[in-house]
Formats: C-alpha cells, structure tokens, sequence
C-alpha cells in the first residue's frame, strides 16, 4: 500500500489520502462509578504507529478492549476505512481484520504454544481433525522470526518464561495477516535482543501499510517507532501530535500534567491554560 | 534438510534410565504409576482372598480369575462412560453432581416406556423397543444435560448450585414417574446391554468375535503409531527412537490379546449351556462345552464411549477449545471461542452419557428403580479425580478418568470378595480418594 502511487504521502510513509484506517469518536465507557474511558476519540492511516500513552490506569487498556471487542462501548463510534462497523465480541473485530497483543498476554496456560497461535482458527485435516503437526511446523516459522532462540514447542505455555509467553502472544497476533493491529506493552516482559526485533517487526508491519496502534511506558521507544501519539489522562485524551512536532518534554508534560503543548492537537482533557482561560 | 532439533533441555545430559525411557516413549509418567497401582491392587487382592479361602486366581485366590475380571470391567463400565464427560466439565472449571440423579431419572423413563407403553402397544418383546427407547432416553439425558448447560452459561448461575439442584430435583422427579415402584422386566433386546443372558442369548460377543476385535484394536494401535511417524515425517521432526514406538506397539498389542484371553476364558455358566443346548439341540460332548462369553456389551460401550470421547478431547476444535477455557476462560473469550455455546454443549454431552450409564445399569440389573445411580455423582468424580483431573481445571485425560473408575472398583468388588462390610468399604473408598490425590499432588511437586 505504501507504494501506491497517487495520493500525498506523508514523509514517513503514511498514507493520509481518503479516510483513516481506524476512528474511533467519542467513546466513553464507565464500570460502576468509573469513567475509564471518556469521551475519548482516535485515529490511525494505514502504515502508520500511533503511541498512546498515559499513566496507570489512565484508560489506555480500555479504550483498546473497545476496539477489539473485549469490552462493549456506553457510548461513540467506530469507523473502519470510513465506514461505521459494529463490533460487540472479538470475533467481530478479528474478521475486520484486528489483531491485538493484550497487556495480560491473553494465552491459555495448559497448552502448548502452536495451540495457542492457533486458538480460535485452528488448522484441520481434510477430515476435519485437528492438525497438530502442521500447526506446529508452522509455529516453529513464525516463533523463528520472533524469538530464534525459542526450543519449547511442547510444553504448557505457563513453563514457558514471561518473554517467551509475551512471543507467542505477538506471534498470534502478527501471523493472520492484520490490517490493524493494538500492541498493549508488547515489549514490557522482552531482553534488549527481543525488543529489538519487536522493534523491527513494527517497521517492517509499517511498511506492509498495517495500522499499529502500540501502547507503551517507554517514551524513547514510542517516539522511535510512531508517527503521531495521542495522551490520555484520566480517561479522556490531552491531546494528539506528530513525533515530529513535539519533544519528549512536551509529552511528559502532556502525560504528568495534562498540559497541552503549542504542536498538539488538544483533546477534551487538556488542561486549559490560563491564557485560555481568561 | 536436517531434522529440527526437538530436544527440550540439551544441557541435561546424565538424565534417569527411566526418565530417558519416559521421555523417548512420551508415556504419561502418571499413567504409568496409575498402571502399577491397579496392578498392585489386583495382586494384593488375590493374595489376601488366597488365605481367606483359595482359588484358582493368578496367585492362588478368587480376584485374577477370568470370571471375576470379567465381572470387574462389566461393574465398571457404567461409572467408565459417565467419567469420561466428568473429565472434561471439570477440565472447564465446572462440576456436576446431578450425573447419578439423571441416571435414575432417565432410566425409569426408558423401563416406563418399555414396560407400560411400548411393550402393550408394540406387543411385549419387539425388537424395536430397545432401540427406541435407548435414543429416547439419550435425547432426554441430552435434553436434561442442555438444560443445566442453559442455567451455567447463559444464566450465570455456577454449576455447582445447578447441578446440586438437579440432584434433589431429578431423584424426584424419577420418583414421581413410578411413585417408588420397581420397573421390571426390561425389554428382552434391551437387558443385553448390562452384559447379562437374556433367554439364552448372552449380553456379550463369544469367542471368534472377540478374537477379531481384539485384532482390529491391534491394528488400530499399529496403524495410529504409523501414522504418528508419518505425520512427523512430513514436517521434518525428530522421530521417536524405533525403538520407543516398536515398545509401544508390542506392549499395547500385548495387553490387548491379554485382556481379549482372560475374558474368553470366561465360560457360560453349565446352566446356560444346558439350556442352550435343550433349545437348538445341540448336543454337549461328554467332557462337557465350553462357551466364551469375551467382550461384554456394556464394556464395548465404555470402550468405544472412551475412544470416542478422546477423540473428541484431542482432535477436534470442540475438545481443544474445552482445554483452552479451562486453562484461561478469559484468553478462549478474547480469542473469540463462544465459552457460553461450548459450556452447554459439554453439560449436554454430560447428560447423554448419563443416559447411556442409566441403560446399562438399568438393563443390568433387569429393573429401574428411583434409587438407581444413588451416590454415582460422587464416584463419577472420584474416579475422575483419581485418574489425575485437576480441580482447578485444564488439566484431565479421559483414559486417566477411566483408569481412576477401574482402580475405585477394583477396591470395591476386592473388598465384597474378602467379606468386608458394605460400611468398612465406603470408609476404604473414601480414604484411597484422598490418598491418591495426596501422593498425586507430593508427586506433581516433585516433578516440578
Ligand atoms: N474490568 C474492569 N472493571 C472495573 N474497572 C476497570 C476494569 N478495567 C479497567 N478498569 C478501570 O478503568 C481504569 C482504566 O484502566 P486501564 O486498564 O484502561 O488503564 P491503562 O491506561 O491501561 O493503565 P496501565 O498503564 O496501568 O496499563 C482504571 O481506573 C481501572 O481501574
Ligand atoms: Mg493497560
């Protein structure tokens, strides 16, 4: 898609011609008395890393849940490629094409890892089987590009170490072809070795034209690897910018503070600053 | 192309003899250790009935003769089949505890049917009776199965409190249907799944026709290890040692042609043969006719039920989706399996197999009443538990479940052969339950 000829490229190979990939408006979802995500609004172009970040319990996980169909939205709507789709379970969100790496790594334990790779679409045999063999074979490749180092395809993913287990997550998600696709702290249990190679992987994903909404603690990596991020705070998003417009003071303040710098686009949680306000 | 290494710790070079043996063969340490406490048991058994009274077992007592094996399996199918579904509720974080209670209930539904309607309105006997009222009563222990399903995954409700309603509510029920009478006699085609002679047509397939099972079960074994082999091969895998799987096939064909020997020497009893003799007249040589009775019905049940659920369990979307909610129910959500739509399906399935345990029962013992299946729920678990079912669910195999009901009833028939008192041997039951699963858990953590 990056290759596309017509259409205004954007310097680091985001196509910005026709409507967002993703948009999700105005969501808001509350559990009992709180408002984890709130009024929040994004938007993601094919190719493109948009990081969202924020502090703990600032409505990241939330916000992306809504998006893959773990959690049914109160409130907004989302919009694929322009066009309004509804997505009330995983299933749903799966079949338009959206993969997600949770932060909780979402693997069943007790099996091993080509199961887990494979859980929800396994492949069969011609009579209908499950085909153990080729599912693992073809675990053995993807797991290859991961995490090279990887031997223990046998085992219950839970004897498996916290980065292994965090590969296989990654491995699912990337290996069916995503157009979009949510990576909730992909790197947090990873070696340098590994997230590099995650690293890599998203440059390389950026370039087959997936849009990759990556949440992320590590400010260096985000600003690395994204086009634009969009902060959030309590729920509600300060602001969104382009990596190029803003340094990483900026977005520290827009993280701690909420404080909304002059090359951001502010969000219904930014801090009005007292210009503003007067 | 070099085969892809499959070792899991290179480094562990000075490994046990056995541990090696275990890990070349992939056998189930647990299944193994299970093996040689049944074994034991058994042995124990005909030495301890040696000294009370003699006989011409294996070591001298009444336990490993052919009549009493075969008597064993026949006891054991009907906890055997309802296990093999307990496995995979349990492996789901569930439980059942109304499986002894929808037996009792279906199986006077089926000896209503078969005593006070079809048999007056179809004429008593008639050979579609017993097929009848079997589908029936399996759709109603599916029916009942689904319904407790309903209430687990759509209603919320835990499995527990369900399935201990159902308990309370199906043992009445099954009274209400016959007002505490005893249902009897069963349909003459229909008495032959408890394995018992109906007339003189025996519940169990003679001689020659085991011999040929028993060989197609040989060639199964042969022909599932070849095609393991050939299923690796494709991919480039290391390949069990030859001769892991040349050990295996021996001893699985070994312990099949064993087993079909001792329950072909299991012979009709002089009574029936006479008879038998009388009504085709037949004439019995002098030294007497010796009549196999061999593969029972009842376990040919439990067997192919056994077959059929590990099938399901290991090789189709529906058993590996059981394992994956049980392991994480949250991850099989977010991985867009339908947990509510499987958890039905499962109790459902639970419901049927029931059903079928209610048919060999009742036809075993020739009646239905209220009472049948009594406590059944609580062996149906033991024996799952025993058979190295993890509570905590995820973890379970259906061969382990129905190994674990052979060894509770091994304990049970053992014990009535020595005289013990029906109270002492509840008191032994219970705490071999225990037991096992203590030295299961020293053992898991020595493993570990
Ligand atoms: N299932 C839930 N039930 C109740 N409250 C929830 C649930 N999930 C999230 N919350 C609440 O919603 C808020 C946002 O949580 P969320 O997990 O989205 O934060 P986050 O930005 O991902 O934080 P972190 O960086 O720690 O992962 C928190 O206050 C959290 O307690
Ligand atoms: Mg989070």
């Amino acid at each position: 898609m990056t290759t596309h000829h017509h259409g205004h490229k954007h310097p680091t190979g985001v196509l910005r011609s026709g409507p967002p990939l993703i948009a999700m408006t105005d969501i808001s979802i509350a559990f009992g008395g709180i408002k984890a995500v709130d009024h929040a609004s994004v938007d993601l172009y094919p190719g493109e890393v948009v990081g969202l970040l924020g502090h703990n319990g600032a409505g990241k996980s939330t916000l992306i849940k809504i998006l893959s169909g773990a959690y049914k939205r109160d409130h907004g709507d989302i919009f694929i490629n322009g066009e309004k789709v509804e997505i009330s379970n995983p299933r749903d969100a799966k079949a338009l094409g959206i993969e997600t790496i949770y932060q909780t790594l979402a693997l069943a334990d007790n099996v091993d890892a080509a199961a887990n790779l494979y859980l929800g679409r396994e492949l069969r045999t011609s009579w209908g089987t499950l085909d153990d063999v080729a599912m693992e074979a073809e675990c053995r490749k993807v797991m290859g590009r991961l995490n090279p180092n990887f031997r223990r395809f046998k085992e219950p993913v839970k004897a498996l170490s916290g980065g292994q287990r965090q590969s296989v997550a990654i491995a699912r998600a990337i290996h069916f072809n995503a157009r979009i696709l949510i990576m909730d702290e992909p790197t947090a249990a990873l070696g340098p070795q590994e997230t590099a190679q995650v690293g890599e992987l998203i440059k390389q994903l950026k370039a087959e034209g997936i849009g990759i909404f990556l949440i992320s603690h590590d400010i260096h990596d985000v600003f690395d690897l994204a086009d634009r991020v969009t902060v959030m705070k309590n729920g509600r998003v300060v602001g969104t910018a382009r990596t190029t417009d803003v340094d990483h003071d900026e977005v520290l303040g827009m993280i701690i503070a909420g404080k909304c710098p002059p090359g951001a686009v502010p969000g219904p949680g930014a801090l009005q600053s007292p210009a503003a306000a007067a | 192309m070099a085969a892809i290494d499959n070792t899991q710790n290179p480094g562990m070079a000075q490994e046990g003899t056995l541990k090696r043996f275990l890990r070349a063969t992939e056998i189930d340490s647990r299944m193994l250790g299970m093996l040689g406490a049944l074994l034991a048991i058994w042995a124990g058994f005909d030495l301890a009935s040696a000294f009370v009274r003699g006989g011409d077992g294996l070591l001298g007592g009444t336990f490993l003769t052919p009549r009493n094996l075969w008597i064993l399996l026949v006891q054991t199918s009907s906890i055997a089949v309802m296990t093999t579904g307990m496995v995979l509720i349990i492996v789901m974080r569930h439980i059942d505890l109304s499986v002894g209670s929808v037996l009792g209930f279906t199986a006077v539904c089926i000896g209503t049917m078969q005593v006070y309607w079809l048999g007056p309105a179809l004429g008593v006997g008639h050979p579609a009776i017993w097929i009848i009222t079997l589908i029936l009563g399996l759709a109603l222990g599916a029916a009942i199965g689904a319904l407790h399903g309903t209430l687990i995954a759509y209603f919320g409700i835990p499995s527990f409190i369900v399935t201990l309603g159902g308990l309370i509510v199906w043992r009445g029920a099954a009274w209400s249907v016959i007002r505490g009478e005893t249902v009897a006699p069963m349909d003459k085609n229909f008495k032959l799944i408890g394995g018992g002679i109906s007339g003189i047509t025996p519940g169990s397939i003679g001689a020659t026709a085991s011999w040929i099972l028993g060989l197609l079960i040989c060639a199964a074994i042969l022909a599932l290890i070849w095609n393991g082999r050939q299923q690796r091969k494709r991919f480039n895998f290391t390949l069990k040692p030859v001769w892991a799987e040349v050990l295996l096939a021996a001893a699985g064909c070994a312990a099949v042609i064993g087993i079909t020997w001792v329950l072909n020497a299991y012979y009709w009893p002089k009574g029936v043969v006479d008879r038998w003799a009388q009504q085709t007249g037949a004439t019995i040589p002098p030294e007497g006719l010796n009549i196999s009775f061999g593969y029972s019905i009842p376990v040919l049940i439990a067997l192919f039920v056994g077959v059929a659920m590990t099938f399901v369990a290991n090789r189709t979307r529906f058993g590996r989706y059981i394992y994956a909610i049980g392991g994480n129910p949250e991850a099989a959500e977010l991985a867009g399996i339908n947990t509510k739509k499987i958890t039905l399906m499962v109790f459902s399935l639970m419901g049927m197999l029931a059903a079928i345990s209610a048919s060999i029962s009742s036809a075993r013992l020739d009646s239905a009443t209220n009472a049948l299946g009594q406590f059944d729920e609580l062996y149906v678990i033991a024996a799952a538990v025993i058979g190295g079912t993890s509570l905590a669910g995820g973890l379970g195999t259906i061969y382990g479940a129905m190994l674990g009901a052979l060894v509770m009833q091994s304990l049970q028939s053992g014990m009535t052969l020595l005289n013990f008192e029906s109270a002492t041997k509840d008191m032994v039951v219970g705490c071999v339950l225990v037991f096992a699963v203590f030295v299961d858990q020293v053992y898991q953590r020595r493993v570990k």
